[in-house]
């Protein structure tokens, strides 16, 4: 099953870490994002594959959008 | 004297800074971004200067608009506030070579304590203890477990480029070290484009424990006491008091004793911050870095020493003497600082918004130093630091009784705010009783 991976807020994307088809485990970053002078690391939240990034650097996130999917 | 200081920061801190610059009788000049033209320290100073969009490169960081802006309005001192270009010491040589009073260290200084590395072997042969570590970055896993012979485990294994926590982690022995050093190694590398590690002694429990310090213009350092620093979320600071619960007499003569060799080591002047780490363990401290520059906490400081240290700044930036004598100056009291920052108060996510309703709590013993009011937004492109509320009391049971009240009584609506947080931080046993470490927010929210 597919675990979409979200913004919790509006944020610029600073560092993307993984790309399409790496294996990640539950916690791995994925991105740091960049809001207020603060680092937000993205973390998977379970073990598995990216099968789509939908952010690059500099980019800017809103609330909610999908940053990747796990499957 | 100079008549006319320049202010080249925002929010709170520049606030703040022309307070003291229009006490002293002073005409004080504001810079500003296109997004901050509406908050109150644009307003309160004597001039205003719009020098860019609201990216800091572009705006505050920049530094040829920040000299026209000096040039424009005849300021002859300039007042780097903390962040930005105040630790920057080529525009601390710019202002300097522009026929201008940098309110602040030499460019040496600050250029000489900004490279962490040459700092510590600067510091070290002063004196001050320095934590056991690699001098240089290490290349490869045997020069790491050659290195990690002579610093001793659990060791500290970290990217070299970074920095706010990421690409750190702890070994407890020489199989983990294993582990770990390419696992860092290999973050670092995807992260920062730099592979290089560092190994460094770990402390398992740890205060962070910082002396002031006060560079006279005639040459002597003079300290100004301690603050604790040691609640901290994602490594920066949310609360710090002084005094530190966890410094009595004995330690405080060493660590304000190292404090002053540090600073005079660079042949320090002005206001700067020693900071090290205590280990709660064993009582022994080692020097963490030196900032070169006024402190986001500087208020407790000022609170228990009933002194301004931006006029001792801007007195020493003009060659004079400063306003108390170092000799007879000892702290009252005790007092606590509280960040108020746009962030949710369970997992500091920050969420910044206009400002629909904002009340100052008041009353004996409370300070709050904020960068914005009713109809101002917080936005995006800076940190996310509104306030600073700051209590004052005869013994730390009063001013916790003083800090509980003021949270209470701040009314703040528009963007998140972490009030909550501070509410039940000083309700939390282990804040009240003195006795925690780094690692009490994390623990609070475990």
């Amino acid at each position: 099953m597919a675990n979409e991976i979200r913004a919790e807020m509006v944020a610029n994307v600073w560092k993307v870490v993984v790309s399409q088809g790496d294996s990640v485990a539950d916690g791995d970053t994925l991105v740091i994002l960049e809001s207020m002078k603060m680092e937000i690391p993205v973390l998977a939240e379970a073990a598995g594959t990216i099968t789509a990034l939908h952010v690059g650097e500099g980019d800017v996130v809103q609330e909610g959008d999908v940053i990747a999917e796990i499957g | 004297m100079f008549e006319t200081v320049l202010v080249a920061n925002r929010g709170e801190i520049a606030r703040r800074v022309i307070r003291t610059v229009q006490r002293m009788g002073l005409r004080a000049v504001a810079v500003h971004s296109e997004v901050d033209a509406g908050l109150p320290y644009v307003r309160e100073a004597d001039e205003a200067v719009a020098i860019g969009p609201a990216a800091p490169a572009e705006s505050y960081r920049n530094a040829a608009a920040v000299l026209e802006a000096a040039r424009q309005t005849g300021a002859e001192a300039i007042h780097p506030g903390y962040g930005f270009l105040a630790e920057d010491h080529r525009f601390a040589m710019q202002v300097k070579d522009a026929g201008l009073v940098w309110v602040g260290p030499s460019s040496a200084a600050i250029e000489a304590m900004g490279d962490k590395i040459r700092a510590r072997n600067l510091v070290a042969a002063a004196g001050v203890p320095v934590s056991r570590g690699t001098a240089a970055p290490v290349v490869d896993l045997d020069a790491a477990v050659a290195a990690a012979r002579g610093i001793g485990y659990p060791l500290m294994v970290k990217a070299s480029a970074g920095g706010g926590g990421m690409g750190m982690a702890v070994a407890g022995d020489e199989a983990e070290l294993r582990a770990q050093f390419e696992r860092v190694q290999g973050f670092a590398g995807r992260m920062f484009g730099d592979p290089a590690v560092l190994l460094e002694q770990y402390f398992p429990r740890v205060r962070h424990v910082e002396v002031q310090v006060l560079g006279l213009a005639d040459g002597r350092v003079v300290a100004l006491g301690e603050r604790d620093c040691s609640v901290q979320r994602r490594n920066q600071k949310l609360v710090e008091e002084t005094p530190s619960p966890a410094v009595g007499p004995a330690l405080r003569g060493e660590m304000v004793a190292a404090a002053v060799r540090a600073a005079e080591s660079v042949g320090y002047r002005g206001a700067g911050t020693v900071e090290c780490l205590l280990d709660v363990e064993t009582g022994d401290f080692v020097f963490l870095e030196m900032n070169t520059r006024l402190q986001v906490e500087h208020p407790v400081t000022e609170l228990v020493h009933g002194i301004d240290l931006v006029q001792q700044q801007l007195l020493v930036a003009a060659g004079r003497p400063p306003s108390f004598d170092p000799a007879t100056l000892r702290p009252s009291g005790h007092a606590i600082e509280l960040r108020v920052n746009a962030e949710d108060p369970v997992r500091f996510l920050p969420g910044p918004g206009t400002i629909t309703e904002w009340r100052e709590p008041s009353g004996e013993g409370v300070r709050v130093d904020a960068g914005y009011a009713v109809g101002t937004t917080v936005t995006p492109h800076y940190d996310s630091l509104m306030a600073k509320v700051v209590v004052h009391g005869t013994d730390r049971a009063e001013a916790l009784d003083r800090a509980r009240a003021a949270v209470a009584d701040f009314r703040l609506a528009g963007p998140k705010s972490n009030l909550a947080f501070h509410a039940e931080l000083l309700e939390d046993p282990r804040f009240v009783s003195g006795d925690y470490d780094t690692g009490l927010v994390a623990a609070m929210r475990a």
